[in-house]
């Protein structure tokens, strides 16, 4: 059994002890390479099946090839796939690329960190407890409908990485989340062995990090194991630049690197050409402390 | 062909607060060039910034909270690279209240480097620390005496540590440190490179103390354990297997091997191994989340333990452990909590404190009625329903165990031993029984579909002239009617016949239970719902018609008049039309899905 075989282990056993006790289980899916090494291994844990939701914040700014891929995916699978979005800011134009063009100081102007709080943070708190409306695919039709179900979930199953950035190296594989979604991090439970925080008030949510002892290389590695099919913006397709990390359009910049397949890029990762530079660089609203205080307010 | 991905091993670091646990965590990492570029300078200058000195512990302090109070909260994670393997390195809190983060960390570490200030010497901390990592079963230890350069790097000194440690770790039955490895982080000796002003100490640098540890060898040749950790049938485009899912915790299993699962006793053969998007295969073994079909169908639940016959786990009510309590609320004796062991959970009851281990001193303490927070304890327990383990000498993940008070982790333990309660001698009659009984033709599982439910037990008691018999007689006919294979078991019908032999003056209650539980189980391996009732047995024999019918539910009915808590299934005053009480009873049937 190598590396890779015990780290997949220890996600399936996470996996199957959320299913078993979070009766209102989702799995956020970002259609990055990391939550889709997560849907994988779902699969694994359920011998082919996803048996829970999916669901993914649709900031509207994502970039088209990744709604494509993540519904080519969900219909190809037969997912479970629940789309939220903060639609009221988006249409009111409170997003950061709305007002980019303002001047500094102007009172309607939406910072980096302030659109990712409306369209990220604020749609996933309301998406989870059924506040706003969600949308489900019709699997039949491949189109999106309103989703009779508001119940809120309980368990979410999402894709962070202790390696991936500072504040992500506190979380437990479950993590408890109070009613306003927020992270109390110095007073988490404790986590014996592999007996995991199962039990919880009502209103409150928790958090389960099956990927949490995985890192970059891991993640490649085992997308080409197993032969998962990412998006393509992760690759250069001939401009001499690939995405690293995906985020939203006008939040993310390409790194400089010419890997064009799943081989360069792990070539890549070993041969140190990226260790002196975060995996999260390109992503432009991470600042010092920005991230963690969206992270304790219930941020993914 | 993919290289084989690298060797990995997490480690923690544990030590009392002040003691330099960040400060050689940063120095392991900015010498193995492991920091993101710029890092190190951005710490630098922030700190040239704020006016403090520099130090590597601020290469950490990822999240201000950390900074604000001056010390690490959690168990951070990271990782840095050796031309060994990779470490992933939990930076364990040392702060007293911090010991559920502490114990986090290290409940995952496979090997732990333990810091001691060398000039405080050995305190309560360190103790408390060194019992931990010996409880959590961290088997691989380094330790490292921080701060030489404040004690003139003083051999003798050094030396005293040495032996005043190994001998307290002795003392607790605590596996000896590989090393004891004199260090200074803030000057960078005996961290990565040797120490040019210790000439006297020849031994490893830290680094290459955690290079030589070796990966602890795959529990493949120790007995299976298998817990059940769910049973799927997903139903979903035509998948009509129905899988035990679950992780081999040790041993082997192969296509073919009679299983059995406890404390049920139910026995199948393994039919396919199931997994996805991987090879087939005819055998697995220690390590793997994996599937198995079997070729009888038997009805089993979560927390069974599946083991080969010739290897079955203990099954008790009752057993003794060492365990630390974490919980804002003590520990107390009369009130229920939950315990978590591999994949069971049950409701469980502090019985005795055997032994409070007190960490400022390596003695013991006196007794007190509960066990507090940070407590370390030697305790008794005893679970509502029996439950199969290892004590701690036999199983790992057998024999570790949480207790949950309310939605929390309060405590933690392993098992030392299963002590004996009254079923003791019935269990292992069942057990013998079970595992030779003869199948006939027909599965439980085709006699279920063709009754519609499963077989199971309802025992109505309660005192003489309540109105048992007139009631359970109701319940049989409401069920039959209702096209339910049910069957009235009146407890005098096997006095007079079964129990015909036995003479009054020398029989036992015991004896009287076990023919009648005996009987039962008969009718339940027939597939029947069995509803009983008898004067002969009471509320305080349940668990021994429980322990001789481990593979079917039983459940109770007591009728009462008088008010009161019940410690039955369900509580009727006697008063209830017959109507009524059977309604009751089909509803707790259902709750319990026996019936649909």
């Amino acid at each position: 059994m190598d590396n890779l075989d015990q780290l997949e282990q220890q996600s399936v056993y996470i996996f199957r002890e959320a299913f078993r006790h979070f009766e209102r289980l989702c799995m956020l899916w970002s259609i990055g390479k990391d939550s889709t090494v997560l849907l994988w291994l779902a699969r694994k844990a359920f011998f082919g099946h996803v048996p829970f939701p999916l669901v993914h914040i649709d900031t509207s700014y994502k970039l088209p090839e990744m709604i494509t891929y993540r519904d080519k995916l969900a219909l190809e699978y037969k997912l479970t796939m629940i789309v939220g979005q903060n639609a009221d800011a988006i249409k009111a134009g409170r997003t950061f690329p709305a007002t980019q063009h303002l001047p500094d100081g102007h009172p309607d102007k939406v910072s980096r960190l302030e659109c990712c709080g409306l369209l990220k943070k604020d749609a996933l708190a309301n998406t989870l407890n059924g506040v706003w409306p969600r949308q489900k695919l019709n699997l039949k039709t491949g189109r999106y409908e309103l989703d009779p179900d508001r119940a809120p979930y309980h368990g979410v199953i999402v894709g962070a990485r202790a390696d991936e950035e500072g504040s992500r190296s506190k979380e437990r594989y479950f993590s408890p989340r109070d009613k306003n979604s927020a992270w109390d991090i110095g007073e988490q439970p404790p986590e014996f062995w592999n007996q995991f925080k199962t039990d919880f008030a009502p209103g409150t949510h928790v958090r389960i990090h099956p990927l949490l002892d995985w890192t970059e290389l891991h993640i490649w590695e085992y997308i080409k194991r197993e032969n998962i099919p990412t998006v393509s913006l992760y690759y250069d397709q001939g401009s001499g630049t690939r995405y690293r990390s995906l985020g939203c359009g006008p939040c993310q910049a390409p790194i400089q690197s010419q890997a064009k397949n799943v081989d360069q890029i792990i070539d890549e990762l070993k041969s140190g050409k990226l260790k002196n530079i975060a995996e999260r660089s390109g992503r432009l609203q991470d600042g010092k402390h920005g991230l963690e205080e969206l992270r304790r307010e219930g941020y993914m | 062909m993919t290289v084989p991905a690298r060797d990995q091993m997490s480690i923690v670091i544990v030590g009392h607060v002040d003691y330099g646990k960040s400060t050689v965590v940063g120095r392991l990492f900015a010498d193995t060039g492991s920091l993101p570029e710029g890092k190190l300078e951005a710490v630098r200058k922030e700190c040239a910034r704020t006016g403090k000195p520099f130090e590597y512990a601020f290469l950490l302090d990822a999240l201000s909270d950390e900074q604000d109070q001056g010390i690490t909260i959690d168990t951070a994670r990271s990782f840095f690279k050796t031309a060994k393997r990779d470490y992933i390195i939990i930076d364990a809190p040392g702060h007293i209240e911090f010991l559920k983060n502490m114990i986090s960390g290290a409940a995952r570490a496979e090997a732990a480097v333990l810091v001691i200030d060398a000039k405080e010497g050995i305190r309560e901390n360190s103790r408390r620390h060194g019992y931990l990592l010996s409880m959590l079963g961290v088997r691989k230890i380094v330790v490292a005496v921080n701060k030489m350069d404040l004690v003139n790097r003083d051999k003798a000194h050094f030396r005293k540590i040495e032996s005043d440690f190994r001998s307290f770790l002795k003392s607790i039955g605590s596996p000896d440190p590989e090393q004891f490895i004199p260090i200074s982080a803030i000057t960078g000796e005996n961290l990565s490179n040797p120490s040019d002003q210790m000439l006297w100490y020849r031994g490893p640098t830290l680094l290459s103390a955690l290079d030589q540890f070796e990966k602890a060898p795959a529990k493949g040749d120790r007995p299976l354990r298998f817990p059940v950790q769910a049973i799927y049938k997903f139903a979903a485009e035509g998948d009509d297997r129905r899988i035990v899912a679950g992780r081999i915790e040790s041993g082997r299993v192969k296509v073919g091997d009679r299983v059995v699962f406890s404390p049920s006793n139910k026995s199948s053969v393994i039919k396919n191994i199931e997994a996805f998007n991987a090879p087939t295969r005819h055998t697995i073994e220690a390590g793997w989340s994996t599937g198995f079909t079997l070729t009888e169908e038997i009805y089993i639940t979560r927390g069974e333990l599946m083991t080969h016959e010739t290897a079955p786990p203990l099954v008790s009510t009752r057993f003794r452990a060492n365990m630390i309590w974490l919980g804002k609320k003590p520990f107390e004796k009369n009130k229920d909590y939950k315990l978590k062991i591999h994949t069971q959970a049950v409701s469980v009851r502090l019985i005795e404190i055997n032994k409070l281990v007190d960490a400022t001193s390596s003695g013991e303490q006196g007794t007190r009625p509960f066990v507090g927070r940070h407590d370390v304890a030697d305790v008794t327990v005893e679970t509502r329903q029996p439950i199969a383990f290892d004590d701690i000498s036999q199983g790992e993940a057998t024999a570790r165990f949480v207790v949950v008070d309310g939605y929390d982790i309060a405590g933690g333990g392993i098992i030392i031993a299963a002590e004996k309660d009254n079923q003791e001698n019935f269990r292992e009659e069942a057990r013998l029984r079970d595992f030779h009984w003869i199948k006939g033709g027909v599965t439980a599982a085709e006699r279920g579909r063709r009754f519609g439910h499963p077989a199971a037990l309802v025992m109505f008691v309660g005192k003489t002239g309540v109105g048992k018999h007139r009631l359970a007689r109701a319940v049989e006919k409401t069920l039959f009617e209702s096209g339910r294979a049910a069957y009235m078991l009146d407890g005098t019908n096997v006095l007079l016949g079964v129990d015909s032999d036995m003479i009054w003056a020398q029989s036992t209650q015991q004896e009287l239970v076990r023919r009648f539980a005996e009987v039962a189980h008969l009718l339940l391996d027939a597939g029947l719902l069995v509803v009983s009732t008898t004067n002969a047995i009471g509320l305080a024999d349940v668990a021994s018609v429980q322990a001789l019918i481990p593979d079917f539910p039983v459940l109770t009915v007591e009728i009462r008049g008088e008010g009161g808590i019940s410690s039955a299934d369900m509580h009727l005053t006697g008063q209830e039309t017959e109507l009524d009480s059977a309604q009751k009873v089909t509803d707790l049937l259902t709750s319990r899905q026996i019936l649909q």
